[in-house]
């Protein structure tokens, strides 16, 4: 059944979530703006919460424990998106920060074999695929990983790394095979401070400068031959591939919800002052009466709500089993446009105050650009839409 | 203070799915509309200006409106879902805009006298129109001047004993001509309320049919009311009148389900032109310039969904929805303007000839931001 009626679970998590944001993400957002590459330490706190993690494997004779049938269960996806979404509403930079949950965390739990999970699943992980040549085409890296008896030796260069210095491991993208072209790009967990391993400088960004972004040189590396996640061989077929591209399914919808974090921050500062002003929002006058600051701004809120919607129906067919890569895709497009042109037109409202460091309306201008950016631009998203809802192949939509 | 803030009333499931109930609808709506509406018809009709009227007694042989009114008043006793009319309407929408609007003009008499009239009101008018046989009533809510808000009207009910007087200039009142009764928006001393003014009462007025931007097909005429006595027992409520935020609310919320279906109708019309259309040696749809227009086409018809569904929910909840639907009708509008341009575009001088579609929705689309009270859910 249709019902977009937020329920009493999903406010209760939204609520809690924003206590949260308020008392321990906005009061040091500016710092760690101010101090880029510095650790906020106060994030330590949530290292021993196992965000990405997965339930332990059943050992045999074990019983399984009955459901309990009363109580209505809240999706974990949909879930996810109003955590993330209250916790950007705090600082999108922070939660990039957030120790052990990083993609490459999220990579670990999706194939590791027990072995693997016992050995890297309690250490925090970045994710390393971009190369200087390789962005959007990621199935064009060339970070090469040779086997040699009992050990892979990984050499390349990764940019754009999330917490390329804070992370323990690093899952690294490198081709066991260049003319197997995507079928032959695997992933690999090197640990810090294995030889040939090294963290060549940290960028200063644009936005979200509370998240240490880095570069990786591999030069020899060399690593045991099980830390590659998944199966060595090299198919035919670019299936597992695309099982790598499927994983973003499910992590576009969170980025369409860091948007929705940063973008209502903004909107929730302008009512403020818009409201200070004496301009009642009262959701009555004909659009065509109003100023033109009013309807710039109930605009701007019916276009977060869209984005919000559309990306609360890709966690909802998430927690369903439901296919969506489209809609996935859908959502990040919206969001990720629309929260970039919401917070430049708020900085436009707050005029002066939006220009000033003295508030955070410039800096969640900055920060909510790489939502459009990263796991696929705007463009992408849209190529993804397009191929979809055309029939055509990736050769037939270039 | 966060945006997201809103009342509980219970905590039913959330969720995207529609239920059995609503798919079946949705796909016997859409069906009839692609067998008796979609191309030729739709087409024919605009240009003669004329509604094919036993498409619309097609339409109203679903029962779709008479089922949700109680058996007493010549219903079928089924419960009121305005979701239910909100996809009921998109589908009808897809088809044609003007058909949309005809088709169900008697729900909105009929669902505001249901709701908001007094006992006396609803024995003696809903068995007139709850029939299995359409038979027109109307609404009368905007006006012809510059600024107009359906809010504050400046058509004025004084009253006078046991009568209303009511003088005004009402436009764009569909299918007044035909209709039994109007149900004219009026300022009753500074609160704006809805009066049941039967056709034929001698200070209502008919003119000339107007001929408008976009409808050719819907018959629209102005309507003056010029010293208009009603009774005081023809005040919808009774003596302290209506709820009529609640009414803008929900033809608000219908007025963006219409915008979600004529957005829909010309998504679906350039991106299957774009795949056939070839250019350069290949369909122009394999082009980004064009491909990405559609790929936005794409997720903002869903998006005036989701945000006509969202709106919509308050409603079943039994709350206001006072913001969710000026947002959604905000959004629709907008989008239905930028998505049927988009429409015209992607055809190109095509979309220009009245021989496709596009410009057709593109003319009514401009509608949705303008038009009030012409369908509700």
């Amino acid at each position: 059944m249709i019902n977009l009626e937020i329920t009493q679970k999903m406010m209760d998590v939204k609520s809690g979530m924003n206590n949260m944001a308020t008392g321990m993400l906005r009061p040091i957002a500016r710092h760690y703006d101010e101090h880029e590459h510095e650790y906020p330490k106060e994030l330590d706190m949530f290292r021993s919460i196992k965000i990405m993690s997965r339930p332990k494997k059943k050992k045999a004779g074990e019983e399984a424990k009955p459901e309990k049938p009363s109580a209505k269960k809240l999706g974990a996806n949909l879930s996810m998106v109003i955590v993330i979404e209250e916790m950007c509403w705090g600082d999108l930079g922070l939660l990039l920060s957030l120790p052990n949950a990083g993609l490459g965390n999220a990579a670990i739990a999706a194939v590791a074999t027990d072995e693997q999970m016992e050995r890297f699943g309690e250490k925090w992980a970045s994710m390393a695929i971009t190369e200087p040549g390789s962005g959007s085409d990621s199935g064009s890296i060339t970070a090469r990983a040779t086997l040699d008896g009992n050990e892979w030796v990984l050499d390349g260069e990764k940019i754009f790394v999330t917490c390329a210095e804070r992370a323990e491991v690093a899952v690294i993208w490198a081709t066991v095979d260049r003319s197997a072209g995507k079928a032959g790009i695997k992933s690999f967990v090197v640990e810090k401070g294995t030889p040939g391993f090294k963290l060549e400088k940290l960028e200063h960004k644009l936005g979200v400068r509370a998240s240490d972004t880095g570069t990786y040189v591999l030069d020899e590396c060399r690593i045991p031959k099980d830390n590659i996640l998944g199966s060595a061989e090299v198919k035919q077929s670019t299936e597992g591939f695309k099982g790598a591209m499927k994983t973003f399914d499910n992590t576009r919808p969170l980025v369409a919800s860091m948007a929705l974090g940063v973008t209502r921050a903004a909107l929730d500062f302008t009512r403020e002052k818009i409201e200070e002003s004496g301009v009642k929002l009262d959701y009555e006058k004909n659009p065509n009466n109003l100023s033109a600051m009013e309807k710039e701004f109930y605009l701007m809120e019916a276009h977060l709500e869209a984005m919000r919607l559309l990306t609360w129906r890709a966690a909802w067919m998430m927690d369903n089993g439901e296919f969506n890569n489209l809609e996935a895709s859908m959502a990040k497009a919206k969001a990720g446009r629309y929260g970039t042109l919401i917070c430049q037109k708020c900085c436009e409202l707050l005029g002066p105050l939006g220009f000033s460091c003295e508030n955070l309306a410039e800096k969640w201008m900055r920060d909510v650009k790489i939502t459009d950016i990263f796991e696929g631009t705007g463009q992408i998203q849209h190529l993804i839409v397009a191929r979809n809802v055309l029939g055509y192949s990736s050769k037939q939509l270039k | 203070m966060p945006l997201m803030e809103e009342k509980i009333m219970e905590d039913k499931d959330f969720g995207f799915g529609l239920s059995e109930e609503q798919s079946s609808m949705k796909d016997t709506v859409a069906k009839l509309i692609k067998s008796m509406v979609i191309g030729n018809p739709a087409h024919d009709m605009d240009e003669e200006r004329k509604l094919h009227r036993d498409i619309i007694d097609k339409i109203w042989e679903l029962g779709a409106t008479v089922s949700m009114v109680p058996e007493e008043y010549g219903g079928y006793g089924m419960d009121y879902s305005p979701m239910m009319n909100a996809i009921f309407l998109e589908e009808l929408a897809a088809g044609d805009m003007a058909l949309a609007i005809a088709a169900t003009l008697p729900s909105t008499f009929i669902y505001t006298i249901l709701q908001m009239g007094t006992d006396e009101q609803k024995k003696k008018y809903l068995p007139l129109y709850c029939d299995p046989a359409y038979k027109t009533c109307t609404v009368a809510v905007n006006e012809p001047r510059f600024g107009f808000d359906a809010a504050t009207l400046e058509t004025k009910a004084a009253k006078n004993g046991e009568k209303y007087i009511i003088n005004g200039k009402k436009c764009f009142v569909p299918m007044a001509k035909d209709s039994g009764h109007l149900l004219v928006a009026a300022n009753a001393d500074g609160k704006m309320d809805l009066f049941i003014v039967e056709n034929g009462n001698p200070g209502l007025q008919i003119g000339e049919r107007e001929k408008n931007l976009g409808l050719y097909a819907l018959e629209t005429y102005p309507v003056t009311l010029e010293n208009c006595e009603v009774p005081a027992d023809d005040r919808v409520g009774g003596d302290n009148g209506c709820d009529y935020g609640r009414f803008l609310q929900k033809t608000r919320i219908a007025m963006s389900a219409i915008g979600t279906g004529v957005s829909r109708a010309s998504y679906e019309y350039a991106r299957e032109y774009a795949k056939e259309r070839v250019q350069f040696g290949e369909p122009i749809a394999s082009r980004q310039a064009i491909a990405f227009m559609i790929a936005e086409m794409a997720y903002e018809v869903d998006a005036m969904r989701l945000m006509t569904w969202k709106a919509t929910s308050a409603l079943e909840a039994g709350r206001e929805a006072k913001r969710e639907s000026y947002l959604a009708k905000l959004y629709a509008g907008e989008m239905t303007m930028k998505l049927t341009d988009y429409g015209v575009q992607i055809l190109g001088g095509h979309g220009f000839i009245r021989e496709n579609p596009v410009e057709r929705y593109y003319r009514n689309g401009r509608g949705i931001t303008i038009l009030e009270g012409m369908a509700t859910v």
